[in-house]
């Protein structure tokens, strides 16, 4: 994986991560109500924004082609079907 | 007599003996079957293959012409047993004849299987299938390179089963042929440009299944060092009943079938999906008992202080109390509320797909400079707030809150 991948934000992962560690700490409930009410509101938008991700319809698919100067080039296709 | 004998014999020039010779030859054998052993072998830049057919007695030239070369399943090697099928031909300029080998074939699986052997264990004493060496793989890859047949049913397989477990990923397909000679070297270079491109989190690398003949590319030693040198994890996924190929040894992960490995590299969504239902029902429980524990203490205070402290205190105290008491409620009832109603409209959407599904239904939206106002406490008196009906947008001014 390249770095730059990993600094992403609002990757599928780093939400669904942030999402577990909320309910990890609502479960422990020892932080102050108005916190915990922060909180929720913030998992409720993380779940909201990875339920968006899952129920993408398309998949992408890209055919990868090497050109003459040896750069490389992403060009789109049609998934079969 | 001497004399007669001298003028009924003909004198060939090297041309003519060696036309004759080629016409004889190439017609006594046009179709012939040879079986040998490589040695000498050798592609010259023409792309033409050059080696010597030999057994304990004797030997005999070879030549796989350029275009004959693709029909190859294999790459040939010094010292395997082969039959070799084609005609006998004559190169007149160096004076040799030579076989035009129209098809090769390794004799038997035993052949391939001894190399297969061979080259297992030598990469196995330098340490290609080290455990160490193998490299996690994403849990959730966003790109996902693979090197296989544009037209093979492998992409399709890999395609389907992606689109139904987890769509929302990029597939980026390195196009390779799969098998003949030269499908090793394109599946080398296709690992070394995914890897210099570096924007994918994962590779596959495989075909359906068939003869060991057919899968032979991926037994070959320099797929195997382009498996073990890529910085990108690979799964290795390989068509096979029953066996393995090099290539499985050595990949990141061996899925038994491309199908397999596209299982293995995405999660399923429906499972997430649960998962993430699961946290919305969790975080919404604990924050109820958040409220109800903060009900309790109060209640708690109420009748501990109306026992013990005189009048006036009780009153400042529980006048107090109610204060919270009345601020938790509206918490309760309003913010808590809109927010449980929230998680309702998100579990009716994870079951119902569409977005726009809410405000279809009759429920409003509400944005403010473009940003979702999922509470009134984010709102402030005199805001101008965009509402989200289902057949168009109204601007509104916030009156009280």
């Amino acid at each position: 994986m390249s770095p730059s991948k990993k600094d992403k934000k609002n990757s599928f992962e780093s939400s669904l991560k942030r999402l577990e560690e909320i309910v990890e700490t609502l479960e422990r409930g020892d932080i102050p109500l108005e916190d915990a009410l922060t909180m929720y509101e913030e998992g409720i938008q993380l779940s909201k924004v990875c339920v968006e991700k899952l129920t993408q319809a398309e998949l992408k698919l890209k055919k990868f082609l090497r050109q003459v100067d040896g750069k490389f080039k992403l060009q789109n296709e049609k998934t079969p079907e | 007599m001497k004399q007669n004998s001298r003028t009924e014999t003909h004198v060939y020039s090297v041309t003519e003996i060696t036309r004759r010779i080629r016409g004889t030859l190439e017609r006594e054998f046009p179709e012939v079957w040879v079986q040998g052993e490589i040695s000498n072998f050798k592609q010259h830049t023409s792309g033409h293959i050059y080696f010597t057919v030999k057994d304990e007695g004797a030997q005999l030239s070879a030549v796989i012409w350029r275009s004959r070369t693709d029909a190859l399943l294999f790459t040939p090697q010094n010292g395997m047993k082969i039959i070799a099928q084609g005609r006998i031909t004559v190169y007149e300029v160096r004076g040799i004849y030579q076989l035009d080998v129209h098809e090769l074939h390794p004799i038997g699986i035993g052949e391939l299987q001894l190399a297969f052997e061979q080259l297992k264990e030598k990469l196995l004493k330098e340490g290609l299938f080290d455990p160490a060496h193998k490299k996690p793989l994403p849990e959730f890859p966003e790109r996902i390179g693979i090197v296989t047949s544009p037209t093979g049913a492998a992409i399709r397989d890999i395609i389907n089963i992606i689109s139904r477990r987890f769509p929302a990923v990029e597939l980026i397909l390195t196009p390779v042929r799969v098998q003949g000679y030269g499908a090793a070297a394109e599946i080398v270079q296709a690992i070394g440009d995914l890897n210099a491109y570096a924007e994918v989190d994962v590779i596959i690398v495989g075909r359906g299944g068939g003869s060991l003949e057919d899968l032979w590319a991926f037994n070959e030693e320099v797929v195997a060092r382009a498996i073990y040198e890529s910085a990108i994890p690979i799964i290795s996924a390989v068509g096979h009943e029953v066996d393995f190929s090099i290539s499985d040894f050595v990949a990141d992960l061996r899925a038994p079938t491309p199908s397999a490995a596209a299982e293995l590299v995405v999660r399923n969504r429906l499972e997430l999906l649960d998962i993430i239902r699961n946290f919305c029902y969790t975080m919404t429980q604990h924050l109820q008992n958040f409220i109800e524990s903060g009900r309790q203490r109060i209640q708690h205070l109420v009748e501990s202080y109306s026992f013990n402290q005189p009048r006036d205190l009780v009153r400042q105290y529980s006048q107090r109390v109610d204060e919270v008491h009345r601020r938790l409620g509206e918490l309760l009832t309003h913010r808590f509320e809109l927010l449980r109603r929230k998680v309702e409209g998100l579990q009716k959407r994870i079951e119902s797909v569409n977005p726009d599904q809410v405000v279809r239904r009759g429920y409003v939206i509400v944005y403010r400079d473009g940003e979702l106002i999922s509470s009134v406490k984010r709102l402030r008196l005199n805001d101008v707030v965009k509402m989200k009906f289902r057949d168009g947008v109204a601007k509104s001014r916030v009156e009280s809150g």
